[in-house]
């Protein structure tokens, strides 16, 4: 008896069209810009754009932003903010190569240490974000220098330097190349395998946010906290869980950007953070919270990095490639709020 | 109305101090299942003190508290939930930006598959949401569709259901229709009834007396702290029941003093003001 009337409800809910649910997904903007972004480079720059090389650069580009955004996103989603990201860029890939080259351990015990370190620091921003009821954005910032300056000035007090190279000479470095920093060929292209990262990163989070107990918790968290609070879903706990996260997504980008270049400098990953909220708040994620997509911030990696790669291949001076970011992003918003205020007043 | 002569829900002579401050003083009142009852007083009055003793966030200082008869000491909401008794809160019901039949799970979200797989099983909370909707007399057409397109009485609808499937027999309404625009308290009032007939004891937390007499069976009225004691709709007219919870003396002193500024105005309009109390009329006014 069950089935059957289950069945007839499904029949009855199944009216909503598929035009109304593509309005209502929050990733629509993205997928728009994203194609509008492609056509134009391809139609500026096609040579280079239509080449498998020029894919293969300007997805890795975004990639290297993408396994940022997309935790990034999730904390957003779940109504916080991480701006200490790019500074965690720094200091994990500092920890790595110091371990490696001045006490000569296995880079990937180094990488070990500089992940725990990582997760750490996400849970340290975390507990001070719920236990002193502060805002992220200033717990974070206050992190980003923090974070920053410790990585600067105890790695000159080491090593007498801010940048340590030939990490290529390190032990165990040829077994972190395979996870991190392959390439793959691909019809003649080399495709990095941070390429891969990203996808699967972007594919867990996605399956997390919208096919989980977890996902359903992380948009109540960041909706409305207390409501959330008020039937049982364990927010703080939550909240510093996604610390980690994005505080492990940058160790991960960290780890691969040492392992690409063979090198360490204490200012990787700055401004990493901000281009980080851009490129999820042009996925469809609002700065409020509550409302999102992990998909939405692949894609917004995506733009960002068709962007930067694209004004090269174009010819343009990189200058103007932080004027498109900032225009981008009150532009994003601008349609968000718009998307947003449809999908609350669908009705009559 | 009822069959089960025993309460539902049944607090005697409980009182709550909070340090010097006396919230209730003395409070007895009870609801029993298929009955609605109707919690009335003006801001202030300790309506929000005795639902929130009833909901296990506060103790009470003094008195007992009743569950279907058993004597009970509640120090957290969860207890509370455990016996049935939930509470809807004006504000707190929903997240807006949140589906429907997401709103409707989150915190006991249906699962399915094992270990990593585990996975919120997203067509049977549609469906569940649906039928329990539908219980309530509500045709939701799409319940993937965001809660912030529904209307406010819709809303606080959602939450009564969602309490209702989540196993509650005693339902606390904390001024649901307060809000609310004259039609959507309407189609909130209708669920009470409807949630009634369904068996549940409801108790009704609302200031509106209009809003009370049309669903009410019976009615306590609480005035600073005290209550005046528990009437059925024969022994109370509309009119008593506004006296009541605004105190008679205070409603006599409002009467007398719009009478007051009648008076004047009346007085200006014939000119019979001397100049200061003109200037001082029109600086008022």
């Amino acid at each position: 008896m069950a089935t059957t009337t289950a069945a007839q409800k499904d029949e009855r809910m199944a009216q909503t069209g598929l035009i109304t649910r593509l309005l209502r997904s929050p990733e629509l903007g993205a997928l728009a810009g994203a194609i509008v972004v492609w056509v134009f480079f391809a139609v500026v720059a096609p040579n280079a754009w239509f080449s498998l090389r020029g894919t293969a650069t300007y997805l890795e580009v975004a990639a290297s932003l993408g396994i940022i955004a997309v935790p990034v996103a999730l904390l957003m989603i779940g109504g916080e903010f991480d701006l200490s990201v790019g500074s965690m860029v720094g200091l994990s890939g500092a920890i790595m190569a110091i371990l490696a080259s001045v006490m000569g351990m296995p880079l990937w015990v180094g990488a070990l240490v500089a992940l725990v370190v990582a997760l750490f620091v996400g849970w340290l921003n975390g507990i001070m974000v719920v236990k002193t009821g502060l805002p992220s954005f200033i717990i974070t910032l206050g992190s980003l220098f923090i974070i920053r300056g410790l990585t600067i000035g105890v790695t000159r007090l080491i090593t007498g330097r801010t940048q340590i190279g030939s990490l290529d000479d390190m032990p165990g470095f040829t077994m972190m190349r395979y996870i991190f920093a392959v390439d793959i060929p691909v019809m003649g292209a080399n495709v990095s395998i941070s390429v891969l990262w990203w996808l699967l990163i972007g594919a867990v989070a996605a399956w997390v946010l919208l096919r989980t107990q977890v996902g359903n918790w992380i948009f109540g968290a960041g909706g409305a906290a207390q409501a959330a609070r008020q039937v049982g879903v364990p927010v703080n706990r939550l909240k510093i869980a996604l610390f980690m996260t994005t505080a492990t997504a940058a160790w991960l980008l960290a780890t691969i950007q040492v392992i690409t270049v063979k090198s360490m400098d204490t200012l990787r990953g700055e401004q990493l953070e901000f281009q980080a909220i851009i490129a999820a708040v042009v996925g469809g994620n609002l700065l409020t919270g509550g409302y999102g997509s992990a998909i939405g911030a692949v894609l917004g990696a995506l733009i960002i990095g068709m962007v930067r790669q694209g004004v090269v291949f174009a010819g343009v001076s990189a200058d103007w490639f932080q004027v498109f970011m900032g225009g981008m992003l009150i532009l994003a918003v601008l349609i968000n709020n718009y998307i947003r205020k449809r999908a609350e007043a669908a009705r009559r | 109305m009822s069959t089960n002569n025993i309460p539902r829900v049944e607090v005697r002579n409980i009182s709550k101090y909070f340090g010097n401050v006396i919230a209730l003083s003395d409070v007895s009142m009870a609801v029993r299942a298929g009955e609605v009852m109707c919690l009335l007083g003006d801001n202030g009055a300790g309506k929000s003190t005795l639902i929130k003793t009833l909901s296990g966030v506060h103790q009470q200082s003094e008195g007992q508290y009743f569950v279907e008869g058993e004597e009970v000491r509640f120090n957290s909401p969860r207890d509370a939930l455990n016996r049935g008794i939930a509470t809807v809160y004006q504000d707190l019901a929903m997240i807006p930006l949140m589906s429907i039949s997401r709103n409707f799970f989150l915190g006991s979200e249906p699962t399915k598959g094992i270990g990593p797989l585990k996975r919120f099983d997203i067509a049977f909370a549609n469906r569940v949401a649906h039928e329990e909707m539908a219980k309530m007399g509500i045709d939701i057409r799409d319940p993937s569709q965001p809660v912030g397109t529904l209307s406010g009485g819709e809303r606080q609808s959602v939450a009564i259901a969602r309490a209702v499937y989540f196993g509650a027999k005693t339902l606390i309404l904390d001024e649901p229709t307060a809000a609310l625009g004259v039609k959507q308290a309407g189609t909130v009032l209708r669920y009470i009834a409807q949630a009634r007939a369904r068996g549940l004891a409801v108790v009704f937390i609302t200031h509106n007396p209009h809003h009370a007499y049309a669903v009410g069976d019976r009615f306590t009225i609480l005035k600073r702290g005290r209550t005046f004691g528990t009437f059925t709709k024969e022994e109370l007219s509309r009119e008593e029941m506004v006296r009541m919870m605004s105190g008679a003396d205070e409603l006599d002193a409002l009467t007398h003093e719009l009478q007051e500024f009648e008076h004047t105005d009346q007085l200006k309009a014939e000119g019979k003001l001397s100049e200061t109390e003109q200037q001082l009329s029109d600086k008022l006014g």
